[in-house]
């Protein structure tokens, strides 16, 4: 029963906000940073300032898929000692309302062995994403990712073709995670020309709902983001202000809720 | 063993963990490759530049007073002779070719020893193509004079300070600049590692060793090898010169990593001997990690062995049992370098120099008319300031 629950409340999530006519605000966290104890209060200050999911990042030593700023953030969470299991009492003891989603790499969660996920679902997890995991690479472990307990978030790309679109689509659940450029993660000033075609491509093969990320800095790429999608993530941005202190990142959250809010 | 093309695994190693934006481009350059490989005018022109321009046939050579040593017929495949100094360049001649039939202008490389990244630039400058090397700020201190070579040749020397700032890092962040320039750029990775179809194309253009030597052998003695010994780092050589003999099944195949300052040091490169099964840099492979999964720095005195994981073939070339994996120390190392310096006048690379050490502290095991294989994968200028450094040898 529970493993429903955990892996239903994304999609629930959404459909509220969809029947509110209101969209999602993601923010993105590495679990441990700026240190374990900020961590949670973190967590629960980003769900008090109005976030809808939260994606708790898995850090770990190779992110190939991360730009400085979050490669930064996973060391010093590995230097602190953080282990998947850590992560999950941190995701434990903050017990936000928002659902999490697990953002990680596939290394450590084979590390964490095979009932990492059953584990994830009962600390309060409720989604996962694993960036170096696409469609099609491994139907042995994306089967046990798509029957566990947690909604498999799949990533469409800028290169992603249509076909392929559908693909992905149809072997995810929860929300599709389009990324907005080429590139890794990290700050960006512009939104790429092609996101709103990008978009519309995706719109065409899935009914999911589609979350944009990667290089989204402040409210108004938030605001430009959230007239296309039914939600932003906002990763790099986030950990940079969180380094600074909580309020920081908690107040950068709130400026986002309130520039998406008017869409 | 052939990969199987569709999965791009050999067992349960390989794969292709790789973020979602690289796979179009792995799904071309894979058609662009099995495209070419069947193509008379690719394989022609490729021919043609591995003789003319990299001088192969590489001589395969005697090694007597080294022989009487080990008390074995030990016959060295000399891959130190090739255009550049090593093995490497029948990789960097092959992909750069695909990379202008796929009509990109721009290469990235990682590099550790600074070999790779040398075979590299090299065919860049050959055939006007924009190069960007990445390579460890620790790598680039070792290696001082291979980074100045790439800049001679007009290439693009990007330090990287982030982790152990050795080749893993080099790899991750040429993987990142890729995931960036993917439309534009062409990665050519320097060994039998990272997502398919990269093993088997590295390894397909580097049989081209074991292709000659076997011949070679055979024109030679009258039979097979007893023997095949190679380094392992990433493992190129090692598939390259092993590939053409995995189907004669008397011929034992040997694979000599790094163990650094010993095996129970924790300081060693030695994947296959004390890694376990893990994913990094987009393939499935034994890996050094801790029990959380994060990938554990690798040691070994010669730049190019240090590397935490291995190329996939050879995890399944170990599970099999076909080739067996050996590991000799740092010290050894040295002694192998100095070794075949002395008995034969040819100064191996340090990375060559462990499948040295590993046949003389075999000595004994061979009759001493059984012929055995040594892949020089490189020559050991590069090596020679280091070494002098180390204060090692007793002059």
């Amino acid at each position: 029963m529970s493993a429903t629950i955990s892996s239903e409340a994304v999609g629930a999530r959404f459909a509220a906000l969809r029947a509110a006519g209101r969209k999602a605000l993601v923010p993105y966290v590495t679990a441990g940073h700026p240190d374990p104890e900020r961590s949670v209060a973190l967590l629960q200050g980003l769900a008090d300032a109005g976030a809808d999911v939260i994606e708790v990042g898995v850090p770990f030593s190779d992110p190939l898929a991360d730009g400085p700023v979050i490669q930064a953030s996973s060391q010093a969470a590995l230097a602190h000692g953080v282990t998947f299991d850590t992560v999950l009492d941190l995701v434990h003891r903050a017990r936000v309302a928002p659902p999490v989603v697990l953002f990680s790499y596939l290394n450590p969660l084979l590390a964490a062995g095979p009932d990492a996920l059953a584990r994830a679902a009962d600390a309060g997890a409720h989604g996962v994403l694993v960036t170096d995991l696409p469609v099609g690479a491994d139907p042995e472990r994306e089967r046990w990712f798509g029957e566990g307990p947690l909604a498999f978030i799949r990533l469409v790309a800028p290169t992603t073709p249509a076909a392929r679109m559908r693909e992905i689509a149809t072997h995810g659940s929860g929300f599709v995670y389009l990324i907005s450029r080429l590139g890794v993660t990290g700050m960006r000033a512009d939104l790429p020309v092609e996101l709103p075609d990008t978009v519309q491509r995706l719109r065409g093969v899935t009914a999911l709902p589609i979350c944009v990320g990667f290089g989204v800095t402040g409210p108004e790429q938030a605001r430009a983001v959230a007239r296309l999608a039914d939600g932003v993530v906002v990763g790099s941005a986030i950990v940079r202000a969180a380094g600074e202190s909580v309020d920081a990142a908690v107040a950068l959250t709130r400026s986002l809720r309130a520039a998406i809010d008017t869409v | 063993m052939t990969v199987q093309r569709e999965s791009g695994r050999f067992g349960i190693f390989g794969g292709r963990y790789v973020p979602e934006t690289l796979i179009p481009a792995l799904d071309e350059l894979e058609a662009a490759f099995d495209t070419a490989m069947e193509d008379v005018a690719f394989r022609t022109e490729l021919d043609r530049l591995l003789a003319d321009y990299v001088g192969r046939p590489s001589p395969l050579s005697e090694a007597p007073r080294y022989s009487q040593l080990v008390g074995a017929r030990v016959l060295l495949k000399r891959e130190d002779l090739n255009h550049t100094g090593a093995h490497k360049i029948n990789n960097t001649v092959g992909q750069a070719l695909l990379a202008m039939r796929m009509g990109k202008k721009r290469i990235i490389a990682e590099t550790g020893a600074g070999q790779h990244g040398v075979a590299t630039a090299t065919v860049c400058a050959r055939f006007g193509l924009e190069c960007v090397v990445y390579m460890g700020e620790e790598d680039m201190r070792r290696q001082a004079l291979n980074v100045y070579r790439m800049r001679l040749m007009g290439a693009e020397v990007v330090p990287v300070s982030s982790g152990t700032r050795t080749l893993k890092d080099a790899t991750t962040e040429a993987i990142r600049d890729w995931v960036t320039t993917v439309r534009t750029s062409h990665y050519i990775i320097g060994s039998v590692v990272g997502p398919a179809p990269y093993p088997r194309m590295v390894r397909d253009f580097q049989a081209v060793i074991g292709r000659e030597a076997r011949q070679q052998v055979l024109d030679r003695t009258g039979r097979l090898p007893k023997t095949v010994v190679a380094c392992v780092g990433g493992g190129s050589n090692a598939i390259g010169i092993f590939h053409a003999f995995v189907g004669d099944a008397d011929v034992e195949l040997v694979g000599v990593e790094a163990a650094g300052e010993g095996l129970d040091t924790g300081r060693h490169s030695a994947s296959l001997a004390r890694g376990t099964p893990g994913v990094l840099h987009g393939t499935m492979s034994y890996l050094l990690q801790d029990a959380a999964g994060q990938v554990h720095p690798a040691h070994s005195v010669s730049a190019g062995l240090d590397y935490p994981g291995v190329g996939p073939e050879h995890a399944f070339l170990k599970d099999s049992g076909r080739a067996m994996y050996e590991a000799v120390t740092d010290a050894q190392a040295l002694h192998g370098f100095e070794t075949l310096a002395q008995l034969e006048g040819v100064i191996p690379a340090l990375e060559s120099a462990h499948a040295v050490a590993w046949i003389t502290a075999q000595a004994g095991r061979w009759r001493s008319d059984d012929p055995v294989l040594l892949c020089v994968s490189g020559r050991g200028d590069k090596d020679v300031a280091q070494v002098m450094e180390m204060g090692i040898l007793g002059t």
